[in-house]
């Protein structure tokens, strides 16, 4: 039986698209059977940032509307073995789809998958509600900056108001030279405000774009420091205990992240 | 602010955070206050009565004489009658 994990953050544009396609594809790089499902209706992106935008026939609506059947809609991506999509529709509106529904479609993939990972739209509306509704974990995504943490708190009220609870964070974009000199909120502060745990820390990393531009997950990339970031937030998913910090240049910094997270990792 | 008092801008991101967050969860539930207010009449209703329809509890912004802001939860309770308990003893 698998899991269903909804990837959220309440504000736009901090990651989740990214998070999805690089965890899950560093998930099926693991072995597991991996779907990545887009509920952001209305406004697809993950197919595009997995490369796989031109093999879309039928998408989640037309499952959900018994247009096409489950396995019909499902893109198995050829490069990683056990890695599907479950596309979006991108004509149809946020309604289109209700949260039983929704249910409905994760509880029948969950009997042949071991992992869904499922994109949340932006917000805190329907689409959101429909995106969780079949959801049992969930990753908070982040960047650390004011607007986004306030937005990341507001959404772990409203998963655990939806019985979601202890949901795990992931911090993206994060740039070490500026936590250096004190000017960018650290991963201390920001585990400390959210009060959940840490599933991740992801350097801002200039290979996310080249990686985006090309359409291949930037997991695959042996030197990229946020492809290592996110194959550890995959390995932590999947319960393992890998320790955190060791992209950053500063010694001090180094050993600090060591301590602090010395206790969890 | 930052820019004049000289303090990282790390530093004045959290605390403006942490005093955002204290006021955007007790948003969330509406219930937040009425919950807090519902367990001051039960500890008090042991020791007076008090007119619960009158009482008023509240979340605000207060600016103290050091120049800082911070929150405050305030409670306004009539009290109706105090039980004769406890007293000489």
């Amino acid at each position: 039986m698998g899991e269903v994990i909804v990837v959220t953050s309440g504000k736009g544009g901090v990651g989740k698209t990214t998070t999805v396609a690089n965890v899950g594809t560093a998930l099926a790089m693991r072995g597991k059977k991996v779907v990545l499902m887009d509920a952001d209706i209305g406004l697809r992106n993950l197919d595009v940032v997995m490369g796989l935008e031109n093999r879309i026939v039928y998408d989640l609506v037309d499952v959900v509307e018994g247009v096409c059947r489950l396995k019909q809609a499902l893109i198995r991506d050829k490069r990683y073995e056990g890695l599907y999509l479950m596309p979006a529709a991108q004509t149809k509106d946020k309604n289109a789809v209700t949260p039983e529904q929704m249910q409905k479609l994760t509880n029948e993939l969950k009997e042949s998958f071991d992992y869904i990972l499922v994109d949340c739209p932006a917000g805190i509306e329907q689409g959101f509600r429909n995106a969780i509704a079949g959801a049992e974990k969930a990753v908070v995504v982040t960047v650390p900056e004011v607007s986004a943490i306030r937005d990341a708190d507001r959404i772990i009220g409203l998963l655990s108001a939806h019985g979601i609870a202890e949901p795990m964070l992931v911090v993206n974009r994060v740039r070490y030279d500026m936590v250096r000199r004190g000017d960018m909120i650290n991963i201390e502060d920001t585990t400390d405000i959210l009060g959940i745990e840490l599933a991740g820390v992801v350097p801002d990393d200039e290979k996310i774009v080249i990686s985006t531009n090309r359409g291949e997950p930037v997991v695959a990339d042996p030197k990229s420091a946020a492809g290592k970031a996110y194959r550890d937030v995959a390995a932590r998913l999947m319960g393992e205990d890998v320790p955190f910090a060791e992209k950053t240049e500063s010694k001090g910094f180094v050993s600090k992240l060591k301590a602090l997270f010395g206790r969890n990792g | 602010m930052g820019f004049l008092s000289g303090r990282k801008s790390r530093d004045v991101a959290k605390e403006r955070l942490k005093f955002m967050l204290i006021h955007d969860r007790a948003d969330i539930s509406p219930r937040f206050l009425q919950m807090i207010q519902a367990d001051l009449v039960k500890v008090i209703s042991d020791y007076m009565v008090i007119d619960t329809a009158q009482m008023e509890v509240d979340l605000k912004r207060v600016s103290h004489s050091d120049g800082r802001i911070r929150s405050e939860l305030t409670a306004s309770i009539p009290i109706l009658k105090v039980k004769n308990m406890g007293k000489n003893r």
